[in-house]
């Protein structure tokens, strides 16, 4: 094989599976796209938002982007929604009752799974959805056929009239490849909307006559799929295993089996069983490569296809060359490749050491995600953590972190909105152990509009009793800072209606003067409204009003330092968690009744410092001066 | 298939640091000499200060896009106590380069972890081939904090199956356009970075 030549021309680039995505659908005559930022999958829309020929939108949520999409493709526009996995539970709603109604243009939905859970409170398999909803599935290996099955899945919905689930991985979405690519063709239908009640009403009695066509097109695709070029057994010299792949799991294969026969499965939903009967037929044994669930490994067992899955494979993460190497060395009765010897590691750490990384063997500390240096939800968990006898409800955002050292300040977080209905049900179920108990909830402005609001009105209908954080900081902050009807911006940054959320809390039940704005870097407002609010038996809301550091709203001040005479080490400061208070040095220290006392002097790193003014606010030596100050002094 | 020798570097660091960049430059300058070339990264909280490692494998066809443990052949360490949690990427023929500006997290600074005494002398004992030096006093001195990535690139640079002079060239055509200003101190950044993993 010859090297890939130079990038010459317009018609190569080294894109990422979501750009990919994106052109492929844009090519595909695809007119609008919409979606609810979610990792690893945002990028497909802010990508598709560069081409104007495509209406683009965030939506507030995931089941309304379906919604959307499903409207456009009624009224004759190819659709496309993308989300991350946890985003067709919300949406599936709609998938499972449209898929009884058909499409009108080309409808697909992409959707992300987390193999791994770089950032992902769960890691499930995406692949359900094709059997559960009865739609297709297209699996991408790569950037290349992301780009191409993306246009696929076009064809395919308008050939059978169904929504297609094209399935992304983080090793599809965020690996760059080099595509080749074209130019867009128009697609829209002529017609436009067609009225058709017997097929988009979906009550029960049209339900109950799209049913039997449902399964029959269900059919109909599983017998394409057997002769679809998107499935392909590949020939190999080397018969002692044979593999069954899709998605990213083909390349993992082909690198570590080059020589091995094997099916790649491109149209992994309705199964082609008759393809992967014949690949048995040439093989000594059969190894179902599938990342999370023994999807596949079920369904081909239960036609009777003798196969291994994960008897020998992991259940979790990614199965990368190092993992299928030693199983399936273990499996031919070979030696087992030697993985990397973990580092000999001589330091001496103190408890919880030792301390081994999980993922390199490495005795060194971990370094997980921390707030931002200034970042205005660092006073709100300050002041949490502050408060005694409270339950914590937290959501899905940068503040899920407040979870985490020093602050300690959540007790639950589960899904998309759910602080709201958990803190109503906190109080609600409580028993008499925690009949003081303060519950709060804490909720970012995109997951309040996304799933919390109707918790919020569930609340203040039944009379509950939670004082609610609404941290509005103006953006989707963990997926990157996308713009949301907080912000005041649409998806191409142009002006947009801004939500009044002191209005919303009003029109969803909350009293007028159980509403607060407060600035999250003023404490000590905070903390009184915090304080106050907990002890009245009514559902209050404390909206904080500061932006993201990470967007064009946030103005950076002059960075602050820590003046060395009057540091007392203390340590108050450190309560802040900003990451750019470090320690200089510790020493113990005894006290007048013999205790002992460990201080902690700081500096401040000049470089990372915004000057947001919160951390002085803890110094009672005010140690803590802007730095020019310090330097005039 | 063993005539497609593929190369495999792996990048290190802190979300901030400018790991991904270097990674999308090194892959550029792969991409134009002619070789197939896959990057992924690991950065699920990229901005939140955690760690970010980013793959970058070039060859004459590339398949999976991870680089295996033990199968890296350079590893450049944007931060002491990354390079040491990743060395065991490295093969046992490969070779580190290490910018010694340490950055310690706020796990450090609450006292619940202590940063390694010396990480570097633990990089050396596993006996793999390592340059270590300053490459934030580097960037400091320049004026610009943020130039550590292009000083760590022109420190590889004479490690890699094509000419340094490409790899700097990617790098100064981003600025060219965009920020010419910054062109000069890049490629001062980058011939500091060069002469100090000689």
């Amino acid at each position: 094989m010859s090297a890939v030549p130079p990038l010459a021309g317009s018609n190569r680039r080294f894109m990422s599976g979501n750009e990919a995505v994106a052109r492929g659908a844009w090519e595909a005559g695809c007119n609008l796209a919409a979606a609810y930022p979610g990792t690893p999958a945002t990028e497909i829309l802010e990508f598709a938002a560069h081409y104007p020929e495509m209406y683009t939108e965030w939506s507030v949520n995931e089941k309304v982007s379906l919604e959307v999409a499903i409207g456009a493709s009624l009224a004759g526009s190819r659709a496309l929604c993308a989300m991350k996995h946890v985003g067709l539970n919300v949406a599936s709603d709609a998938l499972m009752s449209q898929t009884l109604a058909g499409v009108g243009a080309g409808l697909v939905i992409a959707v992300a799974d987390d193999v791994g859970l770089s950032s992902s409170q769960n890691e499930q398999d995406s692949r359900f959805w094709g059997r559960f909803a009865h739609v297709p599935l297209l699996e991408p290996a790569d950037a290349q056929e992301a780009y191409e099955y993306t246009q696929r899945a076009f064809e395919l919905s308008e050939r059978f009239n169904t929504p297609v689930i094209l399935r992304l991985t983080t090793r599809i979405c965020h690996v760059k490849g080099v595509v080749s690519f074209g130019e867009r063709s128009e697609t829209s239908r002529a017609e436009g909307f067609v009225k058709d009640p017997g097929r988009l009403i979906m009550t029960p009695n049209v339900a109950r006559k799209r049913l039997p066509l449902m399964f029959e097109r269900e059919a109909e695709i599983q017998r394409h799929s057997e002769s679809s070029e998107l499935n392909q057994i590949m020939a190999g010299s080397d018969r002692r295993v044979g593999f069954i792949t899709s998605g990213p799991t083909y390349m993992h294969v082909r690198e570590a089996y080059p020589d091995a026969p094997l099916i790649k499965l491109g149209l992994s939903y309705p199964v082609p069983f008759d393809k992967i009967r014949e690949l048995a037929g040439q093989v000594d044994r059969l190894v179902v490569v599938e990342e999370v669930e023994p999807l596949l490994e079920t369904e081909l067992k239960a036609v009777g296809i003798e196969l291994l899955g994960k008897e020998i494979l992991p259940r979790l993460g990614e199965l990368s060359p190092n993992v299928l190497r030693p199983a399936i060395a273990r499996l031919l009765g070979e030696a087992v490749p030697e993985t990397a010897a973990p580092v000999k590691a001589p330091i001496e750490i103190k408890p919880p050491a030792p301390r081994i990384d999980p993922a390199t063997g490495a005795n060194v500390f971990p370094r997980p995600p921390t707030m931002c240096v200034a970042c205005p939800h660092l006073g709100i968990y300050y002041c949490l953590s502050k408060i005694r006898n409270t339950t914590i409800s937290g959501d899905i955002g940068c503040y899920t972190l407040g979870a985490g050292h020093p602050w300690n300040a959540l007790d639950t977080t589960i899904c998309m909105g759910a602080s709201m209905g958990i803190a109503h049900g906190l109080d609600k179920g409580r028993v008499e152990a925690d009949r003081d108990k303060k519950i709060i909830a804490v909720i970012g402005d995109s997951t309040f509009m996304h799933m919390g609001m109707q918790g919020l009105l569930d609340i203040t209908y039944n009379k509950g009793n939670v004082t609610i954080l609404l941290l509005d900081n103006r953006a989707v902050g963990m997926t990157g800072g996308q713009d949301n009807p907080a912000s005041g911006r649409d998806i191409h940054g142009n002006e947009a209606m801004k939500v009044d959320f002191r209005k919303l809390c009003e029109a969803l039940g909350v009293k007028p003067e159980r509403i607060h704005e407060v600035n999250p870097y003023e404490l000590p407002t905070l903390f009184t409204a915090l304080r106050n609010e907990v002890k009245i038996p009514e559902p209050s809301v404390i909206i904080t009003n500061q932006p993201c550091v990470l967007i064009d709203y946030y103005g950076a001040q002059p960075a602050l330092t820590v003046d060395d005479d009057k540091c007392t080490g203390c340590g108050n400061c450190l309560d802040i968690g900003c990451p750019a208070i470090l320690v200089t040095r510790r020493e113990t220290v005894v006290k007048p009744n013999g205790s002992e006392k460990e201080l902690a002097f700081v500096k401040i790193e000049s470089g990372a410092c915004t000057g947001c003014n919160l951390c002085p606010k803890t110094c009672g030596p005010d140690a803590i001066l802007p730095l020019a100050d310090y330097i005039r002094q | 298939m063993s005539e497609n020798k593929i190369t495999n570097i792996l990048v290190a660091g802190i979300g901030g640091q400018g790991v991904m960049t270097a990674a999308e430059i090194l892959s550029q300058t792969a991409l134009s000499q002619g070789f197939d070339v896959k990057k992924t990264e690991v950065a699920g909280m990229a901005q939140r200060g955690g760690v970010v490692t980013s793959h970058v494998r070039f060859g004459t066809r590339v398949l999976s896009p991870a680089i295996p443990p033990g199968e890296a052949d350079i590893l450049v360490g944007f931060e002491p106590a990354e390079a040491l949690r990743w060395i065991s990427h490295l093969r046992p023929c490969g070779v580190a380069m290490i910018n010694t500006t340490r950055q310690e997290p706020p796990v450090v600074s609450l006292g619940l972890y202590d940063y390694p005494q010396d990480p570097i002398s633990e990089i050396a004992a596993t006996g793999v081939e390592y340059h270590a030096f300053d490459a934030g006093a580097i960037a400091r001195e320049l004026g610009n904090f943020k130039l550590v990535n292009t000083v760590m690139l022109g420190a590889i640079s004479e490690l890699l199956p094509f000419p340094a002079e490409a790899l700097k060239n990617e790098i100064l055509d981003r600025f060219r356009g965009r920020k010419p200003t910054l062109v000069e101190i890049n490629e001062k950044a980058f011939e500091l970075g060069r002469q100090a993993s000689l």
